[in-house]
């Protein structure tokens, strides 16, 4: 029976998201209210264009960073590469304040671009993606078996049919799921376009937010709402794999000598790269660092927004963990495709459900608190389930045939087996969701109110009252507590898959 | 032929002195027991790792500097030897050309390589769909073609069955007096060197000793070699 509580909680919490806004929507004449009319497509169409855009300047890049970073051996490369995990662990408006930093109006490049509108937004979201997708290209790249590059080295390959027949063949499987998962992170970039976009410039995920909270027009509201579940729905489909899957086993060491790439235009080529993917992600990295580090003041507000998010970060990670922990020991494709349902149903439409369902009884402080957390928890959980459910395959049917041989069950077999061999997981999914929560804005937003002032929620509003020294000083603490959190998170990961 | 003189290989932890000379048309098995170097000692050959000091001459040419793609060798893996998107044709045939423009005389060569090893009518499958027994013949058949006078074999057979190992054994072994190929075959089994090689070369204690012939070898009362074949002293 217990292990129906997480499937159950989900479908409820989804339920309670829809139900009640079609609902809200059929009572106030919104059903037939509902059209697809030219502001609606023009919505879409943006959204697509920047996500597009996006995705194609970080797979393109990330990919040929990835594939330089793979065949050379140089100082600093390890480094490199951890500078590059930097952006994953980054808030959303962190990342803003930072990007803005380099090129915005006062920023360091003196406003070459303008940075509101579609520049700004991609120019965020491609700080976010290329170090990711050079992250997951490199690992593919790395994963290919050494004997391959040293048989190209006795064929005589060039590097043109090394790319053919050795690094094309593996990139060719996990490219769609890439570029699946990077468009998705930027269709439903919530945070990076409520603040750098604009009227002309807004995206599904935050039209909907405008519609409902702002317009109160519920039938646009339901419109776009069905664009984007559909649209995530294939985008998830597409690269759920990359959600579900273990991360790989294979050790870092036994990544091969490379014995191609010498000639003089391919070392310009990845030299290139990697200077342009450094450009990308190192600048804003440093002036966070640096705007922040002279602006930090501790006062009242500062630290009742540390109070707030400490509660929303613990709550959300252990919700996350109780979930994940029923989703992650599933067999079935379904229940564990459950974990996903916070992508595809987005965070607008299940935060007005619940604001719509809840707001007749009582929506009170403590209620906002419990719904943030409710939220936060679901939006982290695929990382949840995957780092447990690597866990868990270890972990095998020896294990039930150990124990049932021992008579070992129920809370004996929690306590004594399951809980101490399941520990560095739970750790290690317990600081990722963490940190993931920590730094949300979507639900604070969405869901939040006057009194309910989160570390990120504080930087928001110093922003938009153009005390943006002090945004930059708050940005400077929770970036440093999110990337220690997550290194933290990493280092447990590493230290697991070595035993 | 091979000749390997006063030569040192060494990386952080690991070191190996190498000494040692195989003939043309001899069958060499390459013993010791698991980290000795067996592999090191193949992969300094065919030039994916670089020695410290030493000369090494292969067909009488010094090697110092000539890259894995000019050596006269050919080198098979345990495991990893084929292209699993391209046909076993496609895969015999890079042996001949890496951009598989193949001349009619050369896909002759491709198709009489093909039936030496028995896979004339698997040309058009991929190697996933072959057994792994397959799969290395496929590899020898691309030995074939490039028709290199070195063939290394780094435990090409560990995965197979015993009844299929000693197949292959035989295979291989047809190969080498047909090409008179200089053979070195990296393997865990004493008994492969027993049936095929005409002398050993042992590899322990971070040197590659001379090597033997498989007669005077496993009558060697020599202490580490006593040891490696599990025999009382």
């Amino acid at each position: 029976m217990l292990k129906w509580t997480a499937p159950t909680f989900i479908v409820g919490a989804v339920l309670l998201g829809l139900v009640p806004l079609v609902w809200f929507a059929a009572s106030h004449g919104g059903l037939q209210d509902l059209r697809f009319d030219a502001i609606v497509l023009r919505v879409l169409l943006f959204t697509l264009k920047q996500a597009l855009l996006s995705t194609l300047i970080s797979v393109v890049i990330g990919l040929l960073a990835a594939r330089a970073l793979a065949r050379r051996r140089f100082y600093g490369k390890s480094l490199l590469l951890s500078l590059f995990a930097v952006p994953f662990a980054l808030p959303a408006i962190v990342a803003v304040l930072g990007v803005t930093g380099v090129y915005g109006n006062q920023g360091w490049l003196g406003g070459i671009f303008n940075i509101y509108g579609l520049t700004g937004i991609v120019l965020v979201h491609v700080f976010f993606n290329v170090p990711l997708a050079t992250r997951m290209f490199h690992e593919t790249l790395t994963g290919i078996a050494p004997e391959n590059f040293r048989l190209a080295a006795q064929l005589s390959f060039s590097d043109r049919e090394l790319f053919r027949h050795v690094e094309w063949p593996v990139l060719k499987n996990t490219l769609p799921a890439i570029f699946s998962l990077i468009f998705l992170l930027c269709a439903a970039s919530f945070v990076v376009v409520l603040t750098l976009g604009g009227p002309s410039a807004t995206t599904l995920e935050v039209a909907i937010y405008h519609a409902l909270r702002i317009d109160f027009d519920v039938g646009r509201a339901l419109a776009l709402s069905i664009l984007q579940i559909i649209l995530c729905l294939i985008l998830v489909m597409s690269s759920g794999q990359l959600f579900l899957q273990s991360p790989s086993q294979i050790p870092p060491q036994l990544t091969g000598q490379r014995f191609d790439g010498g000639a003089v235009l391919a070392r310009a080529l990845d030299g290139a790269a990697i200077f342009l993917a450094t450009a990308i992600v190192l600048p804003p990295i440093a002036a966070i660092l640096f705007a922040g580090v002279t602006h930090l003041k501790i006062d009242g507000t500062l630290i009742a927004a540390v109070g707030f998010s400490l509660m929303i970060g613990i709550g959300a990670a252990l919700l996350a963990l109780c979930l994940a922990w029923c989703l992650a020991q599933m067999k079935l494709a379904l229940s564990q495709s459950l974990a996903l349902a916070a992508l595809i149903v987005p965070p607008a439409v299940l935060a007005t459900g619940w604001f719509l369902a809840l707001k007749s009884f009582d929506f009170g402080l403590p209620t906002i608190i419990l719904t943030v957390i409710a939220l936060n928890g679901l939006m982290a959980l695929p990382f949840a389930v995957a780092v447990l459910r690597a866990r868990f395959d270890l972990m095998g049917r020896s294990f039930d045939r150990l124990c049932s041989q021992l008579g070992i069950a129920g809370w004996n077999r929690f306590w004594r087996i399951d809980m101490p061999f399941m520990l560095p997981a739970l750790r290690q999914a317990g600081l990722l969701t963490f940190v993931m929560s920590l730094g949300d804005l979507t639900a604070v937003t969405l869901l939040g109110s006057q009194g309910l002032v989160t570390l990120p929620a504080l930087i928001h509003q110093q922003m938009g009252n153009y005390r943006s020294s002090e945004a930059a000083g708050t940005a400077l603490l929770l970036a440093f507590t999110c990337y220690g959190l997550a290194v933290l998170a990493q280092r447990i990961g590493k230290r697991d898959d070595q035993n | 032929m091979i000749k390997i003189k006063n030569a040192t290989y060494q990386i952080p932890d690991f070191s190996l002195k190498i000494d040692v000379k195989a003939e043309l048309d001899k069958f060499y098995a390459v013993l010791g027991p698991s980290g000795a170097g067996k592999s090191t000692l193949l992969s300094v050959i065919a030039g994916f790792e670089q020695l410290k000091s030493g000369t090494i001459f292969l067909d009488g040419k010094n090697m110092a500097g000539v890259g894995p793609a000019l050596r006269p060798v050919s080198m098979v893996f345990q495991e990893h030897n084929t292209f699993a998107h391209l046909t076993v044709w496609e895969n015999v045939g890079l042996g001949i050309s890496p951009s598989l423009k193949l001349s009619s005389s050369d896909a002759g060569k491709v198709r009489d390589a093909l039936q030496k090893v028995g896979l004339q009518n698997y040309a058009e499958r991929t190697p996933t769909e072959l057994s792994g027994g397959e799969r290395q013949r496929v590899v020898l058949a691309r030995v074939l073609v490039r028709n290199k006078p070195i063939l290394l074999l780094d435990e090409p057979f560990a995965a197979l069955d015993p009844a299929l190992r000693q197949v292959m054994l035989d295979l291989v072994l047809k190969l080498q007096r047909e090409q008179q190929l200089t053979v070195l075959l990296v393997t865990h089994h004493p008994q492969d060197a027993l049936l095929a090689a005409d002398a050993v070369i042992f590899v322990n204690n971070g040197q590659v000793h001379p090597a033997l012939q498989t007669k005077e070898f496993f009558a060697s009362r020599q202490a580490s070699i006593m040891d490696y074949l599990g025999r009382p002293r």
